[in-house]
């Protein structure tokens, strides 16, 4: 039997990855909603009056995404899990790790990324300055991968467990902290009309250092709850 | 060299020198202690500054270097655990989870306890409060899979990786919160140049430090030799032992 090549097995995971996450649409919306109603709850919790609202803009949009981002955290192991594709997964000749960087391609494509696109219009919702909108997404262009590759790690450790939401979210949010000081503070920075290069430098740090260890590390804890 | 180390690995070997060594550890802890105390609540001299209220740092202090001591050895005994399969590692990592955990607790306690009449407020978002807390949520985290997962051979492969992604973190969290708010005081000791704090409160400062690595020391050992006995039930010289002592 001839296997695909390693790029091959690559792609056809990230297409199988995104045509499953299409055929269920309504799960795929959810955590947008999530983060828009979060975000929405806002001003009627804390105070609708636009010069707080905008103080507190950078640090509520990136708490939201990192919740938001933690939620839909479940969908990239778990149906996998159930079904028995994920040890069809690990039984591939091919290196885990990066098939597990396929699967976190995925998830941050169908979570991420509409994340990026709705994060300026809530920008606007919160009276964020216009000068701080290219911070916010370049941050979270940099951020939300990061959460989905440090994610991937907690959700492989509890995929194998029934209840695994506040377990999930007790190994996770501790280790998103770096992740939200920067964002939010890179945010921050811009909308006071500050240089933010000095964030975004260390967030690509961040990203690189989880891009080379973090799908080690996921593909080590898929091997642990599988077993 | 490695018969040595294999010898040192097996849980038998281990309960008995561990048998032996507690007392010496528990004697010499209680000593320090004591000692500890006397010069820092006593001997050491009044702070210009901050008056006698300083003097919580003798606890504080020690229980904070502690508290990230911990983790690295936790880290390491985990480590070591998913590279040679010592199971005797895991339980070194087991039992100093909750000793860890407490250290953090109490350093928070205690700055907190020292925070109000400083600081004026029991809780203040700076760096290495924050950071602090962090690590107390890593080994929350960490006892929190531990006890989620049934199996204890998965157990404790699950709680070695996260104890090695959060040990890469912690340099991580520590500095990014550093950067982002500060208001505890600069360090005193450990850096480079001479240490800028009086050396009659260095002295007991030290020897609490010592003194709470011994105890970690005693504690951890004895809740792994419990934890040694209970994983080797079923083997020949535990049972041995049980009927010699019954």
């Amino acid at each position: 039997m001839n296997e695909p090549s390693l790029t091959r097995a690559f792609t056809l995971l990230l297409r199988r990855d995104l045509t499953l996450a299409f055929r269920h649409r309504s799960e795929l919306a959810n955590p947008l909603l999530f983060f828009v109603i979060v975000i929405s709850l806002f001003p009627m919790g804390v105070s609708p009056e636009s010069r707080v609202l905008q103080m507190i803009a950078p640090g509520v949009i990136w708490v939201a995404a990192l919740l938001a981002t933690m939620l839909s955290l479940d969908m990239m192991f778990r149906s996998d899990y159930e079904d028995g594709s994920l040890e069809q997964l690990l039984l591939s000749p091919h290196p885990v790790s990066v098939l597990v960087l396929a699967k976190v391609l995925a998830h941050w494509l169908v979570t991420g990324l509409p994340l990026l696109v709705l994060a300026p219009l809530l920008g606007v919702l919160l009276f964020l300055p216009i000068e701080a909108m290219p911070a916010l997404v370049a941050s979270l262009a940099l951020g939300t991968p990061l959460l989905s590759l440090i994610g991937s790690i907690g959700m492989a450790l509890t995929v194998g467990l029934r209840r695994s939401g506040v377990l999930l979210s007790l190994l996770v949010l501790p280790l998103y902290v770096p992740v939200l000081i920067f964002g939010a503070n890179a945010v921050d920075a811009a909308a006071a009309g500050l240089p933010v290069t000095g964030q975004m430098y260390f967030l690509g740090a961040m990203l690189v250092l989880a891009l080379s260890l973090s799908p080690l590390a996921t593909a080590a804890s898929l091997r642990i709850s599988v077993s | 060299m490695w018969a040595f180390l294999h010898r040192f690995a097996s849980p038998r070997y281990f309960y008995n020198l561990s048998g032996r060594l507690i007392p010496w550890l528990g004697w010499f802890t209680l000593i320090l202690m004591l000692a500890g105390l006397y010069l820092g609540l006593v001997w050491a001299p009044t702070d210009y500054q901050q008056g006698d209220s300083y003097r919580i740092i003798f606890v504080h202090v020690p229980s904070a270097w502690m508290s990230m001591f911990i983790y690295v050895v936790m880290a390491v005994a985990s480590a070591i655990m998913l590279v040679w399969k010592i199971k005797l590692a895991d339980v070194v990592a087991q039992s100093s989870a909750v000793v860890g955990a407490s250290f953090t607790f109490l350093a928070l306690v205690t700055g907190s306890l020292w925070g109000k009449p400083m600081w004026g407020a029991w809780w203040v978002w700076d760096a290495r409060l924050t950071s602090e807390l962090i690590l107390l949520f890593l080994y929350f985290g960490y006892m929190a899979l531990r006890a989620a997962i049934e199996d204890r051979n998965t157990a404790a492969r699950a709680g070695a990786v996260l104890s090695l992604v959060g040990v890469v973190n912690i340099p991580i969290i520590h500095y990014s919160v550093y950067w982002w708010n500060t208001l505890h005081q600069g360090a005193t000791v450990t850096k480079f140049a001479a240490p800028s704090i009086d050396v009659r409160m260095l002295i007991p400062l030290l020897v609490m430090a010592l003194a709470f690595k011994l105890y970690y020391f005693t504690t951890m050992l004895m809740s792994a030799r419990c934890e040694v006995l209970e994983r080797e039930r079923n083997n020949t010289w535990v049972q041995e032992l049980a009927e010699k002592k019954a």
